[in-house]
């Protein structure tokens, strides 16, 4: 059954490709939030665009997905997270960017504005705003308890937030993170822009998913232009997209071990990853690949002995990856601080939607790329890795089984790439129409919205990285760990801070 | 994991030391870093990265310069954890409104004698960001800045290029 069989709506739209979007009531809007209260569906994203929101689900089986939209009335709609607490951020960032507020949202405080812009609600009414507000954190009580304020500067070479613990002794009884500092306004940039310029920001939202951000951008215009690329860019998109995938699983790896001081896989690691981005220069001319996948195709052909070079790369890590993955599964001291480690639940993984490893390691068995599934995955074999004791460990075995998985795809990839054309023409519709792509990236699915106008400029683009339901989870998987075990659990983890603050 | 450490002793170093004809320039950037950071911190340079708004492209490439293959502290350069023990701030992004004051207060934490460098296209003036509600548009619009290193992302040789030009050039500030 389709989505939107159960929610009552008036039309669709009717540029609005791959999947329907729907003008709902207040009655239709209300349904929608009966059924995400009920598991029926998930959440994949709630986004402003004045004087509406858009609200995109996901139906239980992964199959079929569905955008809402509902006009506000006196700036105000009905609240999602008063009943389904994974919208809470999301309503926040709304009213923040767009001055629509949530009736009757459990949560009234600011989120992405933290009281720096000089301006309230810059996409919608906007007012200036002259001095910061003061936040504040939610009360924790209790005899014994004290505070840990850290951030927004780490320690580390890492993106910049604020967490605030507060423990007891040395276990932690809450986490409240307070994110937003790496905002750089994108979706306003977005508005007006060329579909170049556009590409480039969505690029950039977060640099370790550059290739997965190219991939879900050129897939949204692609649906809004109806504009199919070649064959042999849509494999070569892939490639990159998988050797996006094994760069930063290796990395992650090494980076979450290294967190239990066991520096020796973080060095053999790097090795690996050092080797992937080479591969991908090698090939595409960029370590991150930026800018290579653009909308109609790709900028760039594969180097005349790149296939060669990705092979010579795959058999060194045929090589020296088992005996990592023994050396991890063999060293108890290591696993000592892995197993059993920032658990999450698996109905919390479930009713956040949370993608990628988190979601994978608690037993949500979704992948974009299998369900609903895009071009050219459908063609390849691959297995999706799930595992449901939800820790630490849970979350490196995921990335191993994926390692895997990536380097059986890549064999696919090079063996049977087409040959022929790499981009196609993308010409403007001469009306408004709009587009969604849903694209797994390394560390879960990326959304992208948008709706062009009939110069194919961007009038409004919205970006959802997967960080946005895995980043609450964190707070639940620290609860009760000792606070030693927060950078283990953080990096298992490895939310991005920018492509959350956008 | 003996076997492991045992083969990194019969194994030759990963790190590039020989010149091979298309990276002959990381071997003869190495030689150069080292001679310029003895000379003038007598082998010992502490960097403090600070993100001022990446979108963590760049530190990403930071990173690497710590792997086997760069090896950054063989030539006494080396990451810490605190303001207080730097002598370089490395800042990317293009220093976001809501981490103006984070930076400036970074700095201010820093002892003198110091140095800024401003790593990457958006630290150099904004690049894509500039004309946001939410960007100052530049790490030199916030704390003064010493050197800026060009890329989207620089990758580790930029980076190391860059770090060698600091030092060579408070080199020629001594000497004069």
């Amino acid at each position: 059954m389709a989505l939107l069989d159960n929610i009552t709506h008036r039309e669709k739209a009717k540029q609005h490709r791959p999947w329907s979007r729907a003008v709902v009531t207040e009655a239709g809007w209300r349904q929608a939030i009966d059924q995400l209260a009920a598991g029926r569906c998930t959440l994949l994203g709630l986004w402003g665009d004045a004087p509406a929101v858009h609200m995109a689900l996901l139906a239980d089986d992964f199959s079929d997905i569905a955008v809402i939209s509902y006009t506000c009335k006196d700036g105000t709609y009905p609240s999602v997270a008063a009943r389904h607490p994974p919208a809470g951020r999301l309503e926040r960032a709304v009213r923040d960017l767009y001055g629509l507020n949530a009736t009757d949202a459990p949560d009234m405080r600011t989120w992405l504005d933290l009281g720096f812009w000089k301006v309230r609600h810059p996409l919608g009414k906007a007012t200036p705003a002259h001095k910061p507000q003061a936040y504040q954190f939610l009360p924790v009580e209790g005899e014994g308890l004290h505070q840990i304020p850290v951030g927004p500067v780490h320690a580390g070479i890492i993106e910049p937030g604020h967490f605030r613990f507060t423990a007891n002794g040395e276990h932690v009884v809450r986490l409240e993170q307070r994110l937003g500092y790496v905002h750089k306004g994108i979706e306003s940039l977005m508005q007006g822009a060329t579909l170049e310029q556009a590409g480039k920001l969505a690029s950039r939202t977060s640099g370790d998913s550059t290739v997965a951000y190219a991939f879900a951008f050129a897939h949204a215009v692609e649906a809004a232009l109806q504009v199919t690329a070649p064959p042999r860019a849509i494999y070569l998109r892939a490639l990159m997209a998988e050797l996006e995938r094994l760069a930063n699983h290796f990395g992650d790896i090494g980076a979450i071990c290294n967190d239990a001081s066991f520096a020796l896989m973080h060095a053999q690691t790097g090795i690996l990853r050092e080797r992937t981005l080479r591969a991908a220069e090698a090939c595409f001319g960029h370590r991150l690949m930026m800018d290579v996948i653009v909308p109609g195709g790709v900028s760039c052909d594969i180097a005349a002995d790149g296939a060669a070079q990705v092979q010579e790369f795959l058999a060194e890590i045929r090589r020296a990856f088992p005996r990592l993955v023994e050396l991890y599964d063999n060293t108890a001291s290591l696993q000592d601080r892995t197993v059993t480690t920032g658990f999450v639940k698996p109905e919390f993984a479930r009713q956040f939607a949370a993608g990628g490893y988190v979601g994978r390691a608690s037993g949500r068995a979704f992948d974009a790329r299998r369900t609903p599934g895009y071009a050219p995955y459908g063609d390849l074999k691959f297995e999706v890795p799930v595992l449901d004791a939800g820790d630490v460990n849970a979350r490196i075995w995921i990335r191993i089984r994926e390692v895997e998985q990536s380097m059986a795809l890549i064999d696919q990839i090079l063996g049977d790439l087409p040959a022929g054309k790499i981009q196609a023409a993308v010409e403007p519709k001469g009306k408004i129409c709009e587009g969604l792509g849903l694209v797994e990236a390394f560390r879960g699915d990326v959304l992208v919205w948008l709706r062009l106008d009939g110069e194919a400029r961007v009038e409004r683009c919205h970006l959802r990285d997967a960080s946005w339901f895995q980043w609450p989870l964190l707070e639940t998987a620290v609860e009760g760990n000792i606070v030693a075990d927060f950078p283990l659990c953080n990096k298992s983890f490895n939310c991005s801070y920018s492509g959350h603050d956008l | 994991m003996r076997k492991t450490l045992f083969e990194s002793f019969i194994h030759g170093p990963l790190t590039e030391k020989a010149p091979e004809p298309d990276e002959a320039g990381l071997a003869e950037l190495a030689k150069a870093v080292n001679r310029a950071a003895r000379a003038r911190l007598g082998r010992s340079l502490s960097i403090r990265h600070v993100d001022a708004g990446s979108c963590n492209g760049c530190e990403l490439e930071i990173h690497a310069l710590s792997n086997a293959f760069y090896d950054l502290e063989r030539f006494g350069l080396h990451f810490v954890a605190s303001p207080r023990h730097a002598d370089v701030l490395t800042v990317t992004g293009p220093v976001t409104k809501s981490m103006r004051e984070a930076l400036l207060r970074t700095y201010n934490a820093t002892p003198d004698p110091k140095w800024v460098i401003a790593v990457g296209a958006c630290a150099a003036d904004g690049g894509l960001f500039v004309g946001s509600y939410a960007v100052e548009g530049g790490v030199k619009d916030v704390v003064p800045v010493d050197l800026t290193i060009a890329g989207c992302p620089p990758n580790p040789l930029q980076l190391l290029k860059g770090l060698l030009s600091l030092l060579e050039s408070q080199d020629a500030n001594v000497a004069s």
